[in-house]
């Protein structure tokens, strides 16, 4: 491995405040410079690691730019028709209650072809984690319209901008389940400064911690860039991201049981 | 009061250059290599290694888990 | 355990068979004619007693990918729909293929195309046994002729299903799903503890991971993937054919048929001997693999076969390639849900050896 350091002296193992969790593979990242999906497996993978759940674990992986999760988490997989990650999450939660089980989604797999997969396993309340990539647009097959693309939000199959009065609104999927008796804790959070890492990383511990006590469906969307087909460096496509698309899906918990219980009282 | 003194390890090998963690360091210790790694990217390295604090800002918010931080007090 | 004798229907056997199977989980959709597996189930409740789950998946698209989650942990899962839930359930099933799982399909035909109709029908040959989904697939497809068979090939669903890690489909019809018939139930077996070295249950430190897919991006490692399976359904053509013969040591003229329409055949085959034809009967009991050589055999022996369906001839052509134009070989069927008489099999088979 090649690596350039800071002073010498301070790399002792006694000083290590942070490495890469061995729960992630040594594989090199096939996404493109700067994409949240890094940052989010990192998270996901360091709190599997932290709680002690790598042999409890069972992710289902999606069909999109994130299909190859199951190379970069050393843990059990399923890699998912497009869309229907939940419905194996239904299945593997009910048949071996005692595991961990997460689903991994973007927004053309959760949001268009598996809206209906989405909706019912939410409704349901089924006892596992949804985690929720939301970057308006299709990465892996080259930038098309997604159903959570922004109005005048350009992409392939959009070029002029998506025009609402033909191509529909934005889905706001997140606010839907949010409204269902079957989910317990719901959130919008996003990966792109160490503050917002922070907090995405507790949303998901928190979202661990209700599944152990069986409190239903969670769900954590991540508001996340694409630097390659919005045409932006990550930088540029980070700050775009935080004047664009947090307006139109605003962070922060949709439904908190702990918040509501305080507010009760 | 003692001082906080920081150093950053970058993985050269899997650094794709995406400037996140330069932008996100708040003492400015990072900046972006003058010359590219294997894959061609501009890696990220401790242009001022000095300045480090150890914060590990870097290191979370990097997509590609590249970077180790170590911690100290002097 | 003794075995048990019930007069039930044979969508009721097949649920009852499963719970006695041992099943560890079944997702169905309702769609008629075999809502009542999903009715029988529910209101059996095994999970209060062997903890089999079962749960009304919003589609049969959800139903098949909740067996298909259930598979890739090792679990003995199935699902039923008729026809037009089986087109929605072929994505599901050509992952399943894919990914190398075992699995138990039931399909209770109806006829067909698209909505088509409730009553039965044998219209689901090609789509069961040439693929149905995209890729290269095939699925070990069981046609039972009666509610015995419909509970019998639950059990040997499943066994062949993990002895070949590949999804098994019991294609039956609207009549033996919906008839009563006296059927012998096997004793309660206990629902399997060992869990196979692939299934993803929690990656322990003492193996690698276990990862179930279908997606491989390099053409070398798919190619040799795809001649894998051809290597497996090879050893189940030469291993695992089934078939029964009625009549046949002596016969001059060859019915084959499967399901209810070898239930009228056999009818005709004894109406057509009282008349002075020797005629007998071949009915595939595997319709994927398919008794191929058997039928060579015979077409030694026989002038003519003609195959029965209730269709507009899909076996026909299997039995074609499998006497290769060593007699003529004809077709005869009945669609739309309308069962053939016996006596009209008889009239066309007379009409065959007169004009033949």
């Amino acid at each position: 491995m090649a690596e350039v350091t800071g002073i010498k002296e301070i790399i002792k193992p006694e000083n290590l405040v942070y490495k890469r969790t061995s729960v992630m593979t040594d594989e090199t990242l096939h996404y493109c410079p700067g994409c949240g999906h890094g940052t989010v497996h990192r998270i996901l993978a360091e709190i599997i690691d932290e709680e002690g759940l790598q042999s409890e674990t069972i992710g289902i992986t999606p069909v999109g730019c994130s299909v190859f999760l199951y190379h970069y988490l050393d843990i059990d997989s399923q890699e998912a028709a497009h869309g229907r990650a939940p419905a194996l999450a239904t299945a593997i939660k009910r048949l071996m209650p005692e595991k961990f089980v997460f689903t991994y989604q973007g927004d053309g797999d959760l949001a268009a072809i598996g809206t209906s997969e989405t909706i019912h396993a939410c409704n349901r309340g089924e006892n596992f984690l949804i985690i929720f990539i939301n970057n308006g647009i299709y990465g892996m097959t080259g930038g098309q319209m997604a159903p959570t693309t922004l109005p005048g939000m350009k992409s392939s199959t959009s070029p002029f901008g998506r025009d609402v009065k033909t191509m529909g609104n934005p889905l706001k999927m997140t606010d839907i389940v949010a409204t269902l008796p079957g989910t317990y804790y719901v959130t919008r959070q996003s990966v792109h400064t160490p503050a917002n890492v922070r907090k995405t990383k507790k949303a998901i511990r928190k979202a661990v911690q209700y599944q152990k006590l069986n409190k239903g469906t969670c769900f954590v969307e991540v508001v996340s860039n694409c630097p390659s087909n919005w045409k932006m460096t990550p930088v540029q496509a980070n700050k775009w991201m935080e004047e664009n698309m947090f307006p139109f899906y605003p962070l922060g918990d949709l439904k908190d049981p702990e918040k509501q219980s305080t507010e009760q009282k | 009061m003692a001082k906080i003194r920081g150093s950053i390890v970058v993985n050269i090998d899997k650094c794709k250059g995406c400037e996140v963690c330069m932008v996100s360091c708040p003492t400015g210790t990072i900046a972006m290599a003058r010359e590219v790694n294997h894959k061609g990217y501009y890696y990220a390295y401790p242009a001022h290694p000095d300045l480090c604090i150890g914060c590990a800002s870097c290191a979370i918010v990097c997509p590609d888990g590249v970077i180790t931080v170590y911690k100290t007090k002097l | 355990m003794e075995r048990e004798l019930r007069l039930m229907k044979g969508n009721e056997a097949v649920a009852e068979a499963a719970i006695r199977a041992g099943a560890d989980g079944y997702f169905g959709y309702p769609i008629t004619p075999q809502s009542e597996i999903l009715e029988y189930l529910m209101g059996a409740n095994p999970m209060e007693t062997t903890g089999m789950v079962v749960l009304q998946a919003e589609s049969e698209v959800a139903a098949i990918n909740m067996v298909y989650g259930g598979a890739g942990c090792g679990k003995k899962v199935m699902t039923s729909s008729s026809s037009p839930g089986i087109s929605l359930k072929q994505e599901g099933i050509t992952y399943i293929a894919g990914s190398e799982l075992p699995c138990l399909i039931v399909n209770v035909v109806r006829g067909g195309p698209g909505l088509g109709t409730i009553q039965p029908a044998q219209s689901d040959y090609f789509q069961a046994v040439k693929g149905g989904g995209h890729g290269d697939y095939h699925l070990i497809v069981l046609a039972p002729a009666s509610v015995q068979e419909m509970a019998d090939f639950v059990d040997l669903g499943f066994e062949l299903a993990f002895k070949y890690r590949n999804p098994v489909m019991m294609l039956s019809d609207g009549a033996i799903g919906q008839m009563m018939e006296k059927v012998w139930l096997s004793p309660q077996k206990e629902r399997s503890k060992t869990v196979p070295e692939w299934a993803t249950t929690g990656k322990p430190p003492t193996r690698e991971r276990n990862i179930i897919t279908s997606l491989e991006l390099n053409p070398d490692n798919q190619e040799k993937f795809n001649q894998k399976l051809v290597e497996k359904y090879n050893r189940i053509r030469e291993n695992e054919v089934r078939f029964e013969e009625f009549q046949c040591s002596d016969a001059d003229y060859l019915l084959v048929a499967y399901g209810t329409s070898a239930r009228i055949c056999q009818k005709s085959v004894q109406l057509a001997r009282g008349e002075g034809l020797k005629v007998g009967l071949l009915r595939p009991i595997t319709l994927f693999p398919f008794p191929s050589k058997r039928l060579s055999e015979l077409a030694e022996k026989v002038s003519l076969m003609i195959s029965v369906e209730m269709s507009a001839g899909q076996m026909v052509e299997d039995v074609l390639l499998s006497v290769n134009g060593k007699v003529p070989v004809y077709h005869y069927g009945r669609m739309g849900g309308i069962v053939p008489t016996p006596d009209e099999v008889v009239a066309f088979l007379k009409s065959k050896i007169i004009g033949g």
